[in-house]
């Protein structure tokens, strides 16, 4: 299919060296985006490269701090996401947000329904208006149904109806496919289409690259905050675009010690569960650390949730030194040994309103205990010992820990799990949100970890912490294992390939 | 690719039939058609006598009054729990204006009793949107704290009968074709209420915000505006109902209306109002207001002991919500099916 070149004219939205910091935190350097009018514009990076930050800049949800933003040529600054939308800015969220309670067509026209008469809403007319809308999206939604339970496919329907009506020049769809089946990609690559070929300029959010050159006129990557390129699909090999989304430097930051690698403690055979993960299997050896990778939703979280007992699996085994460890029971794992750090620590590693020693004790209550109470002295000596082991820098140990900056946080989990004294440790995500510096720490500390015959899984969707720790890399793309491979193997774009085009690598 | 499957349109008549009796106010309806008629079989003055029509039509229109004002703030995913205590202020309010100027018009002093509520309304709105802390929390703050205020003011006085004007008293109990005019007022207050939740832009943002804030702000709707209006409007008509209250029943002590705010979100939820918004209307808050003061007056005509009376509203609140309950898993699980079957 030959496309025409994009017609030249005002961008539709034009984005230059914008900045954005939250707090000490950097999350967009200096991103540039240049979108034409009719044409379909692909916005690729790494997890945390900056393209949601970009999105809700544009969206009006964060304001940016310096950088122009220009919309069909015009200077922009959106305070509220009413005013983005004034302008003639929609974007589609990877979870649509639709109201649940109220009927398709109110959906679509919720604040600007016509009206008639002493400003009544005239319903009929709002009626016919979101029937011809379907009509011409070719789609068979009923009008008068609630949201609620329409399937994710048909929610992005309904939000891109409501972006027509809006005549909105700009349509901003972020991972708009990841939870479509392949009839469902069809429609909606058909319908962006047709936007485009009415004049709208479209931004598509995707880690699918056969979808990225199967659809966009256009390739922008970003990497770390920063704008790296722009080319035409035509010109460039989906090689080329991985190259640049991963091509940095890896090796500081990660103070990797050489560790003596010893006998398998894990054992992962066929752990399946249907839709979610399937025939998993994997080793991790006494004091090996292995990093988990691939694209956010790939199940990694999932596998390790289930290896821990925390969700239950249909098929499949799990040993630790050999002893089988029963499904669905975090007290047993535990009692095998293992620890789970999960990825998000506020909400599910710690309790933020009480002390850091409570915290620290929470997992060897039993052991601390006499006579089931537990006396303040034994709490505070055991929360003692591995608060200054790790280093956790609070003012008190009565501190409470929703008062504890990030990085101290997660020490604080850590040291939670490593009071039960596990053999096998799973971190999820361990330095997601944390500054450089306490990054570093936690990398020492996990080194330090593997060094005393630790055997360590390591979730991380950031490539360079996995190839900087790992001693063996795993990729998962959508609920499988598709490539395992010792560190020398392990390059950034070996592990890319494998996370986005699992076939060729298996 | 495109199968247009426009859904079967049965005649105007038969689906507006179609869409009284599956509303959910119309269970409620029959309810209490139902609780009427026992009571008028078991006792025919409760509905054919001069006092009982006129009691079935009164007693209910201050809360009703109430309920409309919490069903509004409810569908928006709130709660307001000042209310009770905002009608005993403005009812104090209009008796003590009373007494310091006996030959005030009353319409100024209804006027009063109305801002006064508005007032207090706005407070609860100004605490919910700028504090950002829930309704629940800060309304519950505001009961005891406008009831203190009430308490400090009027001691243990109290405004009686001969404090205020007859013409003003007369309103309490006096009727336009055999309708008391509390009645027509609650009634036209239901009306409008009604039909701006149903027929304006900003209503039906109300019914957006509660069915899922987060959207709503993502959407670009008016959120703190929305909501601080919907405290300011229930809070004028807890006024409103203070106003009505001192006129119907002439005295006023500092603990009037105490209570009242469970009346008034137990007649919402009863009336199909969903505790966690985004569902429901006024009608059904209106009815279920009115079921709840006819029961409490016909279950001693049935002959249920008195001390059941209380765990009768209980259980009808109970069942309310578990009838939702079900409706909802039931819709949920009738739209998954078609979902699976349709595609």
């Amino acid at each position: 299919m030959a496309n025409d070149p994009p017609t030249d004219g005002t961008p539709v939205l034009e984005l230059e060296r914008v900045s954005k910091a939250f707090g000490p935190v950097v999350a967009l350097k200096s991103a540039s985006l240049r979108v034409r009018p009719g044409s379909i514009h692909a916005l690729v990076g790494e997890n945390g490269a900056g393209k949601s930050t970009l999105v809700k800049i544009v969206a009006g949800l964060y304001r940016r701090d310096s950088g122009d933003l220009r919309l069909l040529g015009a200077e922009v600054d959106f305070g509220s996401t009413a005013e983005s939308k004034a302008a003639g800015v929609a974007v589609i969220y990877q979870e649509p947000t639709l109201f649940p309670d109220l009927s398709v067509t109110e959906n679509i026209f919720m604040g600007r329904q016509p009206t008639g008469p002493l400003r009544r809403i005239d319903r009929r007319a709002m009626r016919v208006e979101a029937e011809g809308l379907f009509r011409r999206l070719g789609v068979a939604i009923d009008p008068d149904r609630p949201a609620e339970g329409l399937s994710i496919a048909d929610q992005q329907i309904i939000e891109i109806a409501k972006a027509i009506s809006l005549d909105a020049r700009l349509l901003i769809m972020d991972e708009p496919t990841a939870a479509l089946s392949g009839v469902e990609v069809d429609r909606l690559f058909a319908v962006a289409r047709s936007l485009r070929d009415e004049g709208r300029g479209l931004v598509f959010i995707s880690h699918r690259f056969d979808e990225v050159f199967e659809l966009c006129d256009e390739i922008t990557v970003m990497r770390d905050g920063e704008y790296i390129s722009t080319d035409r699909t035509a010109d460039v090999t989906v090689d080329l675009i991985v190259r640049r989304m991963v091509g940095r430097d890896v090796t500081e930051l990660f103070p990797k010690e050489k560790a003596l690698i010893g006998e398998p403690v894990l054992r992962v055979r066929e752990l399946t569960r249907t839709g979610v993960f399937h025939d998993i299997s994997f080793n991790v050896r006494a004091g090996e650390i292995v990093g988990l990778a691939g694209l956010v939703g790939a199940g990694r979280s999932e596998v390790a949730r289930a290896i821990f007992g925390v969700d239950p699996y249909d098929s499949g085994s799990v040993t630790i030194r050999g002893r089988s460890v029963p499904r669905n029971s975090p007290v047993a794992a535990m009692a095998a040994g293992m620890a789970l750090v999960p990825e998000d620590r506020r909400k599910q590693g710690l309790v933020l309103e009480e002390s850091v020693s409570r915290n620290i004790t929470l997992a060897i209550r039993r052991t601390l205990s006499r006579l089931g109470l537990i006396s303040a002295a034994a709490e505070n000596q055991a929360a003692r010992t591995w608060a200054s082991r790790l280093e956790v820098k609070a003012a008190a140990l009565d501190t409470e820990v929703g008062t504890l900056s990030g990085g101290n946080q997660q020490k604080v989990v850590l040291a939670k799990w490593l009071a039960t004294e596990p053999t096998l440790l799973i971190v999820d995500e361990p330095t997601r949100g944390i500054d450089v510096g306490t990054k570093a720490e936690v990398h020492r500390l996990l080194s330090e970890l593997a060094g005393l015959g630790i055997a360590i899984l390591m979730i991380s969707s950031e490539l360079p912490e996995v190839l900087g720790m790992a001693d063996r890399v795993l990729v998962m793309r959508e609920g499988r294992l598709t490539a395992d491979m010792p560190r020398e193997k392990a390059t950034p774009e070996a592990v890319m390939t494998a996370a986005t085009q699992g076939e060729e690598a298996a | 690719m495109s199968v247009a499957s426009s859904a079967r349109r049965p005649s105007p008549v038969l689906s507006g039939l179609r869409s009284v009796v599956t509303a959910r106010e119309f269970g409620i309806f029959l309810a209490l058609a139902l609780v009427i008629v026992a009571a008028t079989v078991r006792n025919p003055s409760f509905v054919f006598s001069n006092d009982g029509s006129r009691d079935l039509l009164l007693t209910p229109a201050i809360l009703v009054l109430l309920a409309i004002g919490q069903a509004i703030v409810i569908i928006t995913r709130n709660v307001d729990l000042s209310v009770g205590s905002i009608l005993g202020l403005s009812a104090y309010l209009v008796g003590s204006i009373f007494v310091a100027a006996p030959g005030l018009p009353y319409p100024l002093a209804i006027l009063a009793g109305v801002l006064l509520g508005a007032l207090l309304g706005l407070v609860n709105g100004a605490l919910i949107a700028i504090a950002k802390v829930p309704a629940l929390v800060i309304t519950l703050g505001t009961l005891y704290a406008f009831r203190g205020i009430n308490v400090l003011w009027a001691g243990g006085d109290r405004i009686n009968a001969g404090d205020m004007p007859d013409d003003f008293l007369a309103l309490g109990t006096a009727r336009l074709l055999g309708v008391p005019y509390l009645s027509l007022l609650a009634l036209a207050v239901l009306v409008a209420a009604g039909w701006y939740l149903r027929n304006l832009r900003s209503g039906r943002e109300l019914y957006a915000i509660g069915s899922d804030p987060a959207a709503a702000n993502l959407y670009g709707l008016p959120v703190t505006r929305r909501v601080f209006a919907a405290f300011v409007v229930s809070g004028a008509l807890a006024g409103l109902a203070g106003v009505l209250y001192a006129a119907r029943y002439g005295t006023v002590s500092s603990q009037a209306g105490s209570g009242f705010e469970l009346n008034a979100v137990a007649a919402a939820v009863i009336g199909g109002v969903a505790i966690f918004g985004g569902s429901g209307t006024v009608w059904g808050a209106a009815i279920g207001a009115v079921l709840l003061l006819t029961i409490n007056r016909a279950l001693p005509i049935l002959g249920v002991p008195a001390f059941w009376q209380r765990a009768v509203v209980g259980g009808l609140i109970i069942g309310a919500i578990i009838l939702d309950r079900v409706l909802a898993v039931r819709q949920s699980r009738r739209l998954l099916a078609e979902r699976e079957g349709g595609s």
